[in-house]
């Protein structure tokens, strides 16, 4: 969809090539468009301070600007309104301050998650966070789409991982909030605002976090049943002293899996697997397959068209949701998936015929919502999401959100419309 | 303040809830930093959310700025009343409304008191994690406002880890709902950022809580060493083995004196005393006992305890969170910091604490959360002896100078408030205080909501945040903005 771009007349490019090296300014191919829509350019700054200088040019020559890390899940959110610009954290990519005595790290954006985990795995450590394709994804596209993944049981998301953040704003301001200790309370939260922000307020270019020790061993084991059984062993063993760092429910048509993982010494592990066998009953534990703690990852391939869904319900709830969805999809001759993880926070995936998908959304949507939950879209064919918003409705915080926006992005330079209610 | 207001104020909340007897307002005049005292010009004790919305709107209206106030333990002054403004006290607002155990979700109202959450659940095997040592009085709207720590938040994560959603009203008197029940809804994280915007966002009047499921075995192991040196090379050492304990705190000789001479928690005489606590499976708990008593010794620990029962272990507990209010006992006066550093700064920090107590000649008790690096050094002075207090406030101010200086923050646990907001200015840059600002704005562009706290000066919201710079393309016609 190339002419989504809001410039009426040529832009003066040269201009930011000064600012970003002119070897690192190009003219975006299709293979940049995002979600159908093309883009102009493509920079790639060599600094915090040059990602700034060109976010300052692009907003005063309104010039539209979605920033990319990995580019792994830069059709997330509702396609832009407009994009003349992508703005790249590729060259970003340092590791700047491993003090790992103090189980610390300070991280540019563009750093890939595997690559600093394996940094950190140097001093037996790791970012407690398994987000999706962690090989290509980077820290700044998996802070602004707030991705997690199984680990989340244990350690929290991301949230509660980051300690400190730097972004650059439109108007070129670079800005701190946070720092490189653990605990820290002096003035607002940032860190926590850009998170998930869809980049709809500034640019992450580094980030803080907190680090924990890798495990020293790790058990899974594996329970298959109805949904509705699993989901009441599920809930069993979070109501029971058992210290799981990874509590998951699987189910496809006709078959449903509950994998729980242990970590630590092999004697804590040794007792929680046997309690655990004791709290299943008649249930039977089998070792959990390898590419369990993968399945958040798997969901995302299969046939096409197809649609992918996050939800968040309640940990009680995810038999009715599964339900829900096999409902949903059999309405309209679908394949369908879901993963859950025990903090309420899952992938549903629905496959088969464009129409079907644009019909099931709206319905899995009330129905979530009825039960107090939410749904947003995350991959679908271009087409089908042209008809439907991403994000669903609005709440009464809504006119707050649009206020903070505008504080941050006056005239709604980065990623316009892409966020909920229009943002 | 005109009777009119006052009347509007009364019905409103009532003549039961509306304060405006200076000799009762003074019990309003400061929170539990009392160097700083401030008449407000009426206290309202609302009891419902639709009260606070009505007291908020007159406010907006008139222009009164106003400060919410939960217990009144806060320890940075983020209570302390305004001149010309009000007191909103949520204390009345004390209801448990809703009790989820499947989901492990608890819904209260504001007033209610941190201790109160836990006990209603214990019975049923849960507890609400944050705990910070005013526990058995401070109230859960207080510790969203502070984004409260306390011992545990080592391994349990802070009051922000615990709260997924509140009813915010507005400065402008509207109502809002941030996050909820389910995590990761959709739109900006505003749970995240309200929590810890210490009362200047607006008023929570619900919050959810997530409650956590009581560990199988708790122990606790006491160490003594001859130095907090010594003591603080032992936390490495536990960290580093890869080892998370639920809590890792610290006391030097005259915070232990201050402890035993209060409540007798039995703690062994010496230079630096490690408390660990580490809680899980029975079978892991005992492994790494056994290695944390190791690094211990190893560390050069001469005693190493493991309290027995539950009762010593509560004991120990007691002694330690009791240890600002037995300081009293050493001195007639003294200043609690709370500044963070890097934990393997502490070693070097300590020792510049040392120097630089002995050069102003003022004593100073220390009290860590050794784990997360969070240090409560405790000023004592003797407020008969004229200028001491100036004495001492230097001497605290220039501890968390140290702390900015290892890198660390101003402030773990206790807040900025009114205490800290100059040194909000040498932690941060002036980009960043800005930015700070322009969230403010968006919640409160009219400066209402506890005004003059947190940052260094006070700002205004322009309608349009900034000056907008034309481009030099612009002005010569060759692009346009929409």
């Amino acid at each position: 969809m190339p002419g989504a771009s809001g410039l009426m007349t040529q832009v003066s490019w040269p201009e930011l090539a000064e600012i970003v090296g002119k070897e690192h300014l190009r003219a975006a191919t299709a293979a940049d468009a995002i979600d159908g829509v093309e883009a102009q350019m493509v920079a790639e700054p060599g600094t915090a301070e040059d990602l700034a200088r060109a976010l300052r040019w692009a907003h005063a020559a309104g010039v539209k600007v979605s920033p990319r890390g990995g580019g792994t899940k830069l059709g997330w959110g509702n396609p832009p309104a407009a994009c003349d610009l992508v703005l790249s954290t590729a060259r970003l990519n340092r590791v700047l301050e491993y003090a790992w005595a103090d189980m610390t790290v300070i991280v540019e954006a563009g750093c890939r998650v595997a690559d600093l985990q394996k940094t950190l795995a140097e001093h037996g450590q790791r970012l407690a966070l398994d987000p999706l394709w962690p090989e290509r994804a980077t820290i700044g596209g998996i802070l602004s789409t707030n991705d997690s993944g199984t680990l989340r049981a244990r350690y929290g998301s991301l949230r509660d991982l980051i300690i400190g953040i730097t972004v650059a704003l439109p108007d070129g301001t670079l800005a701190k909030s946070g720092g490189k200790v653990v605990k820290n309370v002096a003035g607002y939260d940032l860190a926590k605002l850009f998170t998930g922000a869809l980049g709809t307020l500034g640019v992450i270019v580094q980030a803080i976090f907190r680090l924990h020790p890798l495990p020293r061993e790790s058990r899974s084991l594996s329970f298959s049943g109805t949904p509705e059984s699993l989901n009441q062993l599920l809930l069993a063993i979070q109501a029971s002293k058992l210290t799981f760092t990874g509590l998951q429910l699987r189910a496809e048509p006709g078959s449903a899996h509950l994998d729980v993982r242990f970590d630590g010494t092999a004697a804590g592990i040794q007792a929680q697997v046997k309690q655990v066998q004791q709290i299943a009953g008649s249930m039977a534990a089998s070792d959990a397959p390898a590419n369990a703690w993968t399945s958040h990852q798997a969901i995302w391939d299969g046939a096409t068209p197809a649609l992918l869904t996050k939800f968040s319900v309640l940990p009680a709830q995810f038999a009715a949701v599964s339900a829900l969805v096999e409902r949903s999809a059999g309405a309209q001759s679908l394949a369908w998936k879901i993963v859950v993880q025990s903090v309420g926070a899952g992938y549903a995936r629905l496959e088969g015929n464009e129409q079907g998908l644009r019909s099931a959304l709206p319905t899995l949507r009330d129905e979530l919502a009825k039960m107090g939950g939410t749904l947003v879209a995350l991959a679908c064919p271009a087409a089908v999401k042209r008809g439907l918003d991403a994000w669903g409705p609005a709440s009464d915080a809504q006119p707050l959100m649009v206020r903070v926006k505008q504080r941050f992005d006056p005239d709604g330079t980065l990623n316009p419309g892409r966020f909920l209610g229009g943002i | 303040m005109e009777a009119d207001i006052l009347n509007e104020f009364r019905a409103i909340v009532g003549t039961p809830g509306l304060i405006t007897e200076p000799e009762q307002l003074s019990t309003y005049d400061c929170d539990g930093l009392t160097m700083f005292r401030v008449l407000p010009l009426a206290v309202l004790l609302p009891t419902s959310t639709e009260q606070v919305q009505a007291i908020v709107r007159v406010c907006h209206r008139e222009k009164i700025p106003f400060v919410a106030r939960g217990s009144g333990t806060g320890l940075s002054g983020g209570a302390l009343p305004v001149a010309k403004g009000i007191v909103i006290s949520l204390t009345r607002m004390n209801r448990i409304l809703e009790v989820d155990l499947p989901n492990q979700r608890v819904v209260v109202e504001p007033g209610v008191i941190n201790l109160n959450v836990t006990a209603r659940v214990a019975p049923d095997g849960y507890f609400y994690a944050p705990d910070p040592s005013s526990q058995l009085v401070c109230s859960i709207g207080g510790n969203v406002a502070e984004n409260s720590g306390g011992a545990h938040c080592l391994k349990y994560g802070f009051t922000t880890t615990h709260v997924l959603g509140m009813e915010v009203v507005l400065p402008d008197g509207s109502l809002v709902h941030l996050g909820g029940r389910t995590v990761d809804r959709p739109g900006y994280d505003l749970p995240g950022v309200f929590v810890g915007s210490e009362g200047t966002l607006g008023i929570a009047t619900k919050v959810i809580l997530r409650i956590v499921k009581k560990p199988e075995v708790i122990q606790v192991l006491l160490a003594a060493f001859n130095s907090t040196n010594e003591a603080g090379a032992a936390v490495s050492g536990i960290i580093a083995a890869g080892m998370l304990p639920a809590a890792i705190e610290m006391m030097d000789n005259l915070a232990i004196q201050a402890a035993e001479a209060a409540v007798q928690a039995n703690y062994p005489n010496c230079g630096g005393l490690l408390l660990v606590e580490l809680d899980g499976p029975a079978p892991e708990v005992e492994t790494l006992m056994e290695e944390v008593a190791d690094v211990c010794t190893k560390c050069g620990a001469w005693e190493i305890h493991v309290a027995q029962s539950d009762a010593e272990r509560a004991r120990v507990w007691t002694g330690r969170k009791a240890a600002f209010a037995a300081v009293g006992r050493l001195a007639p006066a003294y200043i609690v910091q709370d500044g963070v550093i890097p934990r393997t700064a502490l070693p070097h920090v300590m020792s510049e604490i040392v120097r630089l107590s002995s050069e102003v000649g003022l004593r100073v008790a220390n009290v860590f959360h050794a784990g997360d690096g969070n240090l409560h050094p405790l000023v004592l002075y003797d407020n008969s002896v004229p200028g001491q207090d100036k004495l001492a406030e230097k001497l605290a101010g220039d501890i968390l100078r140290l702390c900015i200086k290892a890198g660390g923050s101003i402030t773990g646990e206790h807040g900025v408030g009114e205490e800290k907001k100059m040194f909000m200015a040498e932690m941060y840059a002036e980009p960043d205080l800005d930015t700070m600002q322009l969230l403010r704005c968006a919640f409160d562009p009219e400066n209402l909501s506890n005004p003059d706290k947190v940052f260094p000066r006070p700002r205004l919201c322009g309608e349009k945040p900034g000056v907008y710079e034309p481009h030099p393309l612009e002005v010569a016609g060759v692009v346009q903005r929409f």
